[in-house]
This record gives C-alpha cells, sequence and structure tokens, in this order.
C-alpha cells in the first residue's frame, strides 16, 4: 500500500467554482503528476466552510494550511513550493484574521476567531459531501444504528424532549413534542418532510448544510421515521438550489447501496426511502402547509388550520414538517445525549444557533455559536466588527419578517425566550447589519416590496394590506407622505396580523411596528421637511408643510 | 418583433419530462420545471400535451389545462411568457440591497434599455428581480442563466454582459 503524506482540499461552492474551483482540481492533478506527487498526494473537494471574502480555499494537510483565494494560475507554484520544497508559499496563504470556526479553530494560532461551536455544521466544509464513506468516518450513521438497535421510537422521541431541542425555522417549536404528536396521530400511513424551502431573505444556512453534509439530513430524516413511525419522507428544496439537489440525490444513491436507506435496514425490519422535490420558486412555500400544498402539485397557498399537518399533512395523512437545521441536530443529540445538548447554549434555548452575517461589517458569512450570544459579541468577535467609517445602527435578524433592533438593543442575549421578552424575533437566524447610511424607510420599502411580491394571493388582508402599506411608505419616501398616514399604516398591520391565513401577512408587519417603535422621529423628518435625513430617499417634489 | 420559433418538438420534451417525473400529482411542478428548462418558458401547446398524457379519471386525476396554467403562473421559476436567451436575475432583497444593490440594478436597466420584466427585441436578454438566491454573504448578488455573480459593482456590468453571445 502507498502511504499518502498529504492530501489537499478544494473548496467547490458556487461561489469558488465560479472563481475556478475545477480548474484549480484539474491543475493541481497535472502538476502532481509533474512533480511526481500523484500516488503521495491525495486531491479531494470540501463544500463552503463560511470563508466568502477568501475563496477558492486550498487547504493543505496534515499541516492545515490554508491558501486563499487561489487563482488556476497559482496551483503550478503552490505544488512545486509547498509539496515538493516543502515550503509554505506566504504569499498564498489566507490572513488569518479571515478564517473562522472549523479551519480557524484547526489552525489553533492567536488572531483567529474565537471557536465556535459546531454541531450543524460539525463537518460541512471538512468532508468531501459526494463520499459517504467520509461520513461514516466521523461517525456517520453510527446514530442511526444506536436508535434502530437499542432504542424504542418513544426512547428517540423522550431523549430529543429532554434535550429541549426547538424546531429552527423561525417559530422554535420543540421538536420533541412534534414527534410525538405525529407517532400519537390516528394511521398507519405517516410522513416525514424535510423544509429546505429556505427563502427568507438573509438565509443561508441550510444550504451550506444541505450542499456540505447532505447525508446528515438523510440520517436524522431516517431517526425521525422511526421516531413518527413513518416510512417515507420528502425534502423540499428550493428550486434555486441546484447544487445541493444533485448532493442529495447522490447522497441518497450511496445510502440506498450501503443499506442506510431502503428495505430492512440494518436487518432491523425498519424501512424507508427518501424523495428530493424542487420547488420552483416561491417565498410562501417555506410555511409548512404551503409546502405540503406545493409537494401535492398545487400552488403554493397555505391551508386553514386546524387541522395541523401533525394530524392531517400530506396526502392527508399525519406529517412532520421539520427544518433542516432543526434535524441536522439530532444524530448528534442522540449519540451524545440529552444532558450533554442542555449543557450548550441557555436553559430556556438549549443548543447551538447558525447565523449568516451580512451587511456593513468586516466578515459576511455563517457561524454557529451557543445560544444567548448578543448582537454585540457577534459584531465586534465574528464579523470583525463594522466596516472602517462605519457605525452600527441597526441589525434585522431573522430575514424580511424578523425585527428591526437599534443599536442599543444589542446586548440582548439572542435565544428564543430573552428575545421573545424583549418583543423582538430570532427568526431563522440572518443577521443584516446596517451602519449609519442605512434609512430606514428606504430598508422598510425594499422589505414592503419583498412581501407584496411574495403574498400568495389566497387572503385579502395578506394580499391587500402588503400593498398598500407598501404605497404609503413609498409616498413618505418620496416625500409626499402625510402624518396622519403614519396611523393607517398602524391600523393596517392590526388587520393584516389578526385576519391574515398565514406567518406570512402575519408578521410582514414587524418591519412596519419597528421602524415606527425604533424610528419614529426619522420617518417624520422625511413628512414634515420632505428630505430624507440619510440622504438616500430621492423626493420627487416638496413635500407639503404639515 | 418576433418571438423565436422552437425548434424542438413540444410533444416529446413533454413526454421525457413525465416519464421522468411519473404521473402522480406531486409529479406536476417537476414537469412543468424541466419544459420551463428547456425551452425557456411553457409554450401553450406543453399545457396541452401534458392534459393529454396525465387526465386519467380511472387514476382519480383530473387535469385541466387552467390549472397547469395557474401552477405556471403562480411559481416564480416558470414563465408563460417567451424569454429571452439569457435570462438576467437581480436579487432586489434587503441584505443586496444595503450593500449597494440599487446601484447595480440602476447600472443594468441603462446597460440593457430594459425595465423589469422585459427582454430585448433581439431576444438577447431578459431583465428580472427576484427574491433571495441564498448568497447574501457576497451581495450584491446577479444570476444569469444559471451563473452566479456575487459582490457586483456597476462597473463590472459591461465585461459581465460580454460573456454571453
Amino acid at each position: 500500500m502507498i502511504k499518502k503524506r498529504a492530501m489537499i482540499l478544494v473548496s467547490n461552492d458556487p461561489e469558488s467554482i465560479r472563481l475556478g474551483a475545477n480548474e484549480i482540481i484539474q491543475h493541481l492533478s497535472e502538476a502532481l503528476v509533474t512533480y511526481g506527487l500523484q500516488d503521495e498526494v491525495d486531491v479531494t473537494t470540501v463544500s463552503d466552510t463560511g470563508h466568502s471574502n477568501i475563496l477558492p480555499l486550498v487547504v493543505v494537510y496534515p499541516e492545515a494550511t490554508v491558501y486563499g483565494p487561489v487563482k488556476p494560475s497559482d496551483v503550478r507554484y503552490l505544488v512545486e513550493e509547498h509539496l515538493y520544497k516543502g515550503r509554505i508559499v506566504e504569499d498564498l496563504l489566507a490572513p488569518p484574521k479571515m478564517l473562522t470556526g472549523q479551519i480557524g479553530w484547526l489552525r489553533g494560532h492567536k488572531g483567529y476567531n474565537p471557536a465556535e461551536q459546531r454541531i450543524v455544521l460539525e463537518r460541512a466544509g471538512r468532508i468531501d459531501p459526494d463520499n459517504i464513506e467520509e461520513y461514516i468516518a466521523s461517525n456517520g450513521y453510527e446514530a442511526l444504528g444506536k436508535v434502530l438497535s437499542e432504542l424504542t421510537p418513544e426512547n428517540v422521541i423522550d431523549i430529543v424532549e429532554k434535550s429541549g431541542l426547538q424546531g429552527r425555522g423561525g417559530a422554535g417549536f420543540p421538536a420533541g413534542r412534534k414527534w410525538k404528536f405525529v407517532r400519537a396521530a390516528q394511521g398507519r400511513k405517516k410522513y416525514i418532510v424535510c423544509n429546505a424551502d429556505e427563502s427568507e431573505p438573509g438565509t443561508f444556512k441550510d444550504r451550506i448544510v444541505l450542499e456540505g453534509d447532505p447525508h446528515l439530513i438523510i440520517e436524522s430524516m431516517a431517526i425521525a421515521a422511526y421516531a413518527i413511525g413513518a416510512d417515507e419522507g420528502y425534502i423540499y428544496i428550493r428550486g434555486e438550489y441546484g447544487l445541493a439537489y444533485r448532493r442529495l440525490e447522490k447522497a441518497i444513491l450511496q445510502a440506498r447501496e450501503f443499506g442506510f436507506l431502503g428495505e430492512n435496514i440494518f436487518g432491523t425490519g425498519f424501512n424507508f426511502n427518501i424523495h428530493v422535490h424542487a420547488g420552483a420558486g416561491a417565498y410562501v412555500c417555506g410555511e409548512e402547509t404551503a409546502l405540503l400544498e406545493s409537494l401535492e402539485g398545487k400552488r403554493g397557498e397555505p391551508r386553514s388550520r386546524p387541522p395541523y399537518p401533525v394530524t392531517k399533512g400530506l396526502w392527508n395523512k399525519p406529517t412532520s414538517v421539520n427544518n433542516v437545521e432543526t434535524l441536522a441536530n439530532i444524530p448528534a443529540i442522540i449519540r451524545n445525549g440529552a444532558e450533554w445538548y442542555r449543557s450548550i447554549g441557555t436553559p430556556s434555548s438549549p443548543g447551538t444557533k447558525v447565523y449568516t452575517i451580512m451587511g456593513n461589517v468586516n466578515f459576511s458569512g455563517v457561524i454557529e455559536v451557543p445560544m444567548g450570544v448578543t448582537l454585540r459579541e457577534v459584531i465586534n468577535i465574528y464579523a470583525k466588527g463594522m466596516k472602517p467609517g462605519s457605525s452600527l445602527k441597526l441589525a434585522q435578524t431573522g430575514g424580511s419578517s424578523g425585527s428591526i433592533i437599534p443599536a442599543v438593543l444589542q446586548d440582548t442575549p439572542m435565544d428564543f425566550e430573552s428575545f421573545r421578552k424583549a418583543g423582538v424575533s430570532l427568526g431563522s437566524g440572518a443577521l443584516l447589519i446596517c451602519d449609519q447610511h442605512t434609512c430606514i424607510l428606504d430598508l422598510v420599502k425594499v422589505l414592503l416590496q419583498f412581501f407584496r411580491f411574495e403574498s400568495c394571493g389566497k387572503c385579502t388582508p395578506c394580499r391587500i394590506g402588503t400593498q398598500r402599506s407598501y404605497e404609503i411608505v413609498e409616498r413618505i419616501s418620496q416625500g409626499q407622505g402625510k402624518l396622519e398616514e403614519l396611523d393607517t399604516l398602524l391600523d393596517l398591520a392590526t388587520e393584516m396580523e389578526r385576519a391574515s391565513n398565514c406567518g406570512l401577512g402575519q408578521t410582514a408587519t414587524v418591519p412596519i411596528r419597528d421602524m415606527l417603535k425604533h424610528f419614529r422621529t426619522e420617518v417624520e423628518t422625511h413628512i414634515r421637511s420632505g428630505s430624507c435625513p440619510t440622504g438616500v430617499c430621492e423626493m420627487t417634489k416638496e413635500a407639503e408643510k404639515v | 418583433m418576433t418571438v423565436p420559433k422552437i425548434d424542438r418538438d413540444v410533444a416529446s420534451v413533454v413526454q421525457a419530462a413525465i416519464e421522468k417525473n411519473g404521473k402522480g400529482p406531486d409529479g406536476l411542478i417537476p414537469i412543468l420545471s424541466e419544459i420551463n428548462h428547456e425551452f425557456g418558458y411553457i409554450p401553450g401547446e406543453a399545457f396541452r400535451e401534458i392534459r393529454k398524457h396525465l387526465h386519467d379519471p380511472s387514476r382519480q386525476m383530473y387535469i385541466a389545462e387552467s390549472q397547469l396554467y395557474t401552477l405556471a403562473s403562480f411559481y416564480d421559476m416558470l414563465s408563460t411568457k417567451p424569454r429571452g436567451r439569457h435570462v438576467i436575475k437581480f436579487c432586489e432583497n434587503a441584505p443586496c440591497h444595503v450593500v449597494g444593490g440599487k446601484a447595480v440594478w440602476d447600472g443594468l436597466r441603462e446597460k440593457l434599455g430594459l425595465a423589469n420584466g422585459e427582454t430585448t427585441p433581439d431576444f438577447k436578454w431578459t431583465l428580472v428581480t427576484t427574491s433571495c438566491l441564498g448568497l447574501c454573504s457576497v451581495g450584491p448578488v446577479v444570476l444569469i442563466d444559471d451563473d452566479m455573480y456575487g459582490n457586483v459593482t456597476p462597473e463590472q456590468i459591461s465585461d459581465i454582459l460580454e460573456r454571453y453571445e
């Protein structure tokens, strides 16, 4: 057997591929042959490591030297210097300060980001997502084996309930309780559905898991199916996530070959199969009943509830719909126990949360940290602070329907309980950080444009409410608003919250309320003086003085 | 402005899409997506073909053309009108907006002489806005066909467009 002495990882997420990752891999194989190293060095791919600013990355093990961004034309020199002559190429090293998470931790140098705690993203960016053996080698399918051979479905639900895991899609519903409802529901045929229709603006945490660690979702769904008594599962993935779709399909084929999916899994008599279903572009399909409608081949219009999916879901059968991130926590909980999970995060919100950071900060990308970290910590430590010349004006948490938090609230711990108390929503974990050049009215106008476009149109309060709210905000942003229209906005918000059929219409009002709660003066200035304090809004005519 | 002729046989594309995705109701949206991918939009003939194959009361499958049309008009990735050879999708959501998205959008409109949803007379380009594509850490984001462009600045627009025939 030839002993390998080095391993090269090349990032192959969409951004890296666009910037030449495939050419890098090709140049690497050629260069290795040129220097006669092809038998000693392995080249493999990893998915998004959360380092968007320095892609494509090339990581050379065993030293865990991180190069990035690397151009295809750098490759030959890199092979000659590092692998042939054994000298690290200083010029191509990724700036240490840009490295976070797993790679930062591996390097273990001062000046790197503080270690994150990675459960959901434990493997994403470290293993080849197209190779099931790499997943198995890092404890993959161990939890499924344990569940099928040692635990009853009730035991599994009990462990998940005790762990305190809450749904990570935004609402924070206890995952164990949902499974309990489905297990207890009448009927022999049941379904597990993975909600991978991640379309909340600013959210791409699930994409990182699906692209980087697809087997994790397969294993989690198999465990969930065993717990609730299902033999069939669907992954509903948004149509825009082509790469993740292809990786899932491949992973499912491999899992079948290895006997982790199909008939009589591990010889225990448990049968389970998964279908991947791609959406076709509709934000509202992230709402679980709209998702089920869409799976059934209809327009993605939310159903009236009750009945809830736990009793009447897909094809009217009891169904558990779980978010990707929620499911991704399950195998680790099974392997390490509920107590271990509870030791992370806060007592009311155990575990970690994956956040996507973006906006006017130095580092944008994805991090996984224990629940309860504050916004200030995220900005100053993980996001490397505001961009030069920028100061924090506001942050929006959890996507379009998330809360707009003014700078003064940045010390609130980010967990479900504390946020609920502060009247703030944690949502999907998107953190959009905005500086003093952001106009609140302009931002809310963009958010309302999103809602009026994405409203499915089934119920009137949402269809008309989002449209009218947008028109009012647009008028104000053009210097043509009236003060009393602010009351109209709040009246509309109340009606939409009370009467809308689903979460889209009920929460489209959050940005409006937060704008008037925290930034009323700035909005009134648009009306009173006909000018935009930040100079962002283009005024079409002199406002009438009120 | 003349709509480019479809040079492939709609019936055979429909048949292939049905064979791949099955005859059940859950296959409808994937079938439409595939036809859309093939032609850039869903020609009216395709609705008739799908109904011909799938409407089958003996299987409890009741399919009307209007029902297929209502699906095609609901989902944003499907189009019922012919589009240009290349479709430019610009993300108009907040994360891209706060890092300079508007200037890129203005640049695209100016360069192409198009408003949102319009197609150039030579059917080379269609320009549309889209909701979040999940690539927010590299905003502003522009998607041309299947190619993603991140951290786009107005100055890069000409260079990017020149790559397409």
